[in-house]
């Protein structure tokens, strides 16, 4: 343990935000961030328990709290536990790791259009799936038969992930390459399911067209257990890569003055945010917009520089779920998670965007 | 002189640039004049030379093998070239301005909200009307796609921070996935506008007729003014809205001029041939690769590479799969992302 660090210098100015140092860990205490992780943590978690409260046999969220730790009556636990819990815990993981990923991608990249999506994870992931489900062969449907779906989606989203990453490496990743290799990628994997729509039945496009769309439609536990285990252990090296990610906002030299080896440690977050958004896609197919909208919303409302981390990941969870849930209940029609997400989360971003240019008047 | 100055490499003077500039822009124009040549004589069924220039100008001829060259000369081969050379220079025109005034490198016009514009009024007419026939929908996406731009350029110059790149950029993301959500929604609801729209979707040059072609090119030919006439405008905000604003530009009025030019060509375009991605983003960088940052000459050799493009990308779709044809717009991905990840790949872009 360190004990000179906390002394502040009479050279500091006063405004600074105060450090904290905890052995070789160190970070700037900031409060609105973390009021603001934590009222969205709490919004999370409530529309996590409406989500399984709400439904053709209704629970109320108090017994839904007690269920959840443990100490509900039997007939909620079979309905929390064994039919509900397994689409909104989809709904959690797929959203915190689709937040993330954007996160990442938006600040390695340092632009904000890049998501997953234009690295081409999600088109890969799809033009595999629609492979899948339009070319009737025998191969292909004993491979859907053997695999599944979701497995086979994985495998394409981590596939076109590392080849866009590779096809950008040439001495090291440089962020304005790594987008334009990744929008060639993923225009190749469109147009590629673009003529296999085109060249389907139709009764094939339209279940391949649903499937495009992302939906948290009946998950099952053994999904949803995937999913949850490859999350957690990319968030875990994720938080850690995290801290000497830090300086590297101030640019690669700056980066490099301060001792961080930002090559590798750019390297790693973009293959843990590649594998986040193929873990996402795999599990409720490739839902539009939330690894954009979730970083950018977050760190407005944050007010930081770049997008925070663990705020990105809470709202991507908060708008998934919060999504899901309306539309389940509140459209006419259902209406698969994705079209409700761009529908929330498109003009929610607009609306920030306005009223920022209208503060700065 | 000395000796070691022989030896340095000597800096091109300013009319050597030029002359090689020129001798670019005619080897572009002459590429196009072959490519639309070979578009001519390429299809299901190849014509002679002799055929072609026969089907162009011959009047009524008895002989029945003849007639039915000019047939497929004057009501296929000719609307499809003149549609694909019309439309790829307003697509490369317009990626190319669409990346100079968001001063985005990544900017591309379905940016704007145009191309989903489009989309989801032809998935809306044909949900509501029962529209079956392009040259009904037409006018719907042309609309749809206007209204988009106008509305995302609108919501992103409220304010002070009126036309700030970002926002724009920002604005158009938003827009657009709303859009295409939209578009999905009707689209699942409604079989016959998912069937539809997955052939609009493919982009295609092909079954369009000079009813359509000449309104469309009409659009086009205002967008193509507009855009001359901002270019040096454009040029100069490039070098940084202050300068820009010292040096006497009204920025509000080019930015404004530049977006409803980007609008209209873009628009026009994708009304007639469905979305075709990627080929404004991949023709303005390699223009800009082969001219250098200014506008003036940027956006000629972006608009001619353009039509180029897709030209020999509809003639490889009608060859590679006979007698079928693959859509154009699946061909240009195909082909040129990989070209394009190439010279990427090699380090020949600097972000704008």
């Amino acid at each position: 343990m360190s004990k000179t660090d906390m002394k502040p210098t009479a050279a500091a100015a006063p405004s600074l935000a105060p450090g904290v140092r905890i052995g070789q860990v160190s970070f700037v205490w900031r409060p609105w961030l973390v009021l603001v992780s934590l009222v969205l943590a709490a919004g999370a978690f409530l529309v996590f328990c409406l989500s399984i409260a709400v439904g053709d046999f209704p629970i109320g969220l108090s017994r839904v709290v007690a269920t959840l730790f443990g100490q509900g009556e039997q007939v909620d636990e079979f309905v929390v536990m064994d039919l509900r819990m397994p689409r909104a815990l989809a709904g959690l993981i797929v959203g915190i790791a689709l937040g993330v990923s954007g996160a990442i991608t938006q600040s390695v990249a340092r632009n904000p259009l890049a998501s997953p999506d234009i690295l081409g994870i999600t088109s890969g992931a799809s033009a595999v799936a629609v492979f899948l489900v339009t070319v009737s062969g025998g191969a292909a449907a004993a491979l859907v038969g053997s695999v599944g779906l979701s497995a086979a989606a994985l495998m394409g989203g981590l596939g076109t992930g590392l080849l866009v990453y590779f096809l950008a490496w040439r001495r090291g990743i440089d962020g304005f390459r790594l987008i334009l290799i990744g929008i060639s990628v993923s225009a190749v994997m469109q147009a590629i399911t673009t003529w296999l729509l085109v060249s389907a039945d139709i009764r094939d496009v339209a279940r391949a067209q649903a499937w495009l769309v992302g939906s948290l439609d009946g998950r099952s536990w053994d999904e949803v257990r995937v999913a949850f285990w490859c999350s957690l252990v990319l968030v875990v090296v994720v938080s850690a890569a995290a801290f000497p990610f830090k300086p590297m906002h101030l640019g690669d030299d700056v980066a490099a003055g301060l001792g961080v080896r930002y090559t590798r440690v750019r390297a790693v977050l973009l293959l843990c945010a590649v594998l986040l958004a193929a873990v996402a896609v795999s599990a409720a197919g490739p839902v539009p917009f939330v690894a954009l909208v979730a970083p950018q919303v977050a760190m407005r409302l944050a007010r930081c520089p770049t997008p925070p981390m663990v705020a990105s990941g809470l709202l991507g969870a908060l708008l998934l779920i919060g999504s899901d849930l309306i539309a389940r209940t509140a459209l006419p029609v259902t209406l698969p998670v994705g079209v409700v997400t761009a529908a929330i989360g498109g003009p929610f971003l607009v609306y920030l965007l306005v009223r920022a240019n209208l503060r700065r008047s | 002189m000395s000796t070691t100055a022989v030896e340095r490499p000597v800096p091109r003077g300013a009319t050597e640039v030029r002359r090689g500039r020129v001798v670019g822009l005619s080897a572009l124009l002459a590429s196009l004049a072959f490519a639309a040549a070979l578009s001519l004589a390429v299809g299901a069924r190849a014509l002679s030379p002799a055929e072609v220039w026969h089907g162009l100008f011959a009047e009524a001829d008895p002989d029945q093998r003849l007639t039915e060259i000019r047939l497929i000369v004057q009501t296929v081969r000719v609307p499809r070239t003149v549609l694909a050379v019309v439309a790829g220079i307003a697509l490369g025109v317009g990626g190319a301005l669409i990346q100079g005034y968001t001063r985005n490198p990544i900017a591309d016009t379905g940016l704007l909200g145009v191309n989903t514009g489009a989309s989801f009024a032809v998935v809306t007419v044909i949900a509501v009307f029962g529209f079956t026939n392009p040259f009904q929908y037409v006018w719907f996406a042309f609309v749809g796609a206007a209204l988009a731009g106008v509305l995302v350029f609108g919501l992103a110059s409220i304010g002070r921070g009126a036309g700030n790149p970002l926002t724009l950029a920002l604005a158009g993301q938003g827009i657009t996935v709303f859009l295409m959500a939209m578009t999905t929604a009707v689209a699942l609801t409604d079989q016959k506008s998912l069937n539809g729209l997955r052939f609009w979707n493919a982009g295609s040059v092909a079954g369009v007729g000079f009813d359509v072609i000449w309104p469309v090119t009409g659009f086009i030919g205002v967008g193509l003014l507009l855009a001359l006439s901002t270019l040096p405008a454009l040029n100069l905000l490039n070098l940084g809205e202050d300068v820009a604003r010292g040096l006497g530009v009204n920025i509000v009025l080019s930015r404004a001029v530049g977006i409803v030019s980007i609008t209209l060509l873009a628009g026009a375009a994708t009304a007639a041939c469905g979305p075709i991605a990627f080929l404004g983003l991949m023709v303005a960088h390699v223009a800009r690769y082969l001219t250098g940052p200014d506008y003036r000459w940027l956006v000629p050799y972006a608009g001619l590479l353009g039509a180029v493009v897709l030209l020999v990308c509809d003639i490889v779709g009608r060859l590679v799969v006979r007698p079928g044809e693959l859509e154009p717009g699946v061909v240009v991905a195909l082909i040129g992302a990989p070209f394009f990840a190439v010279l990427v790949w090699r380090g020949k872009f600097k972000s704008a």
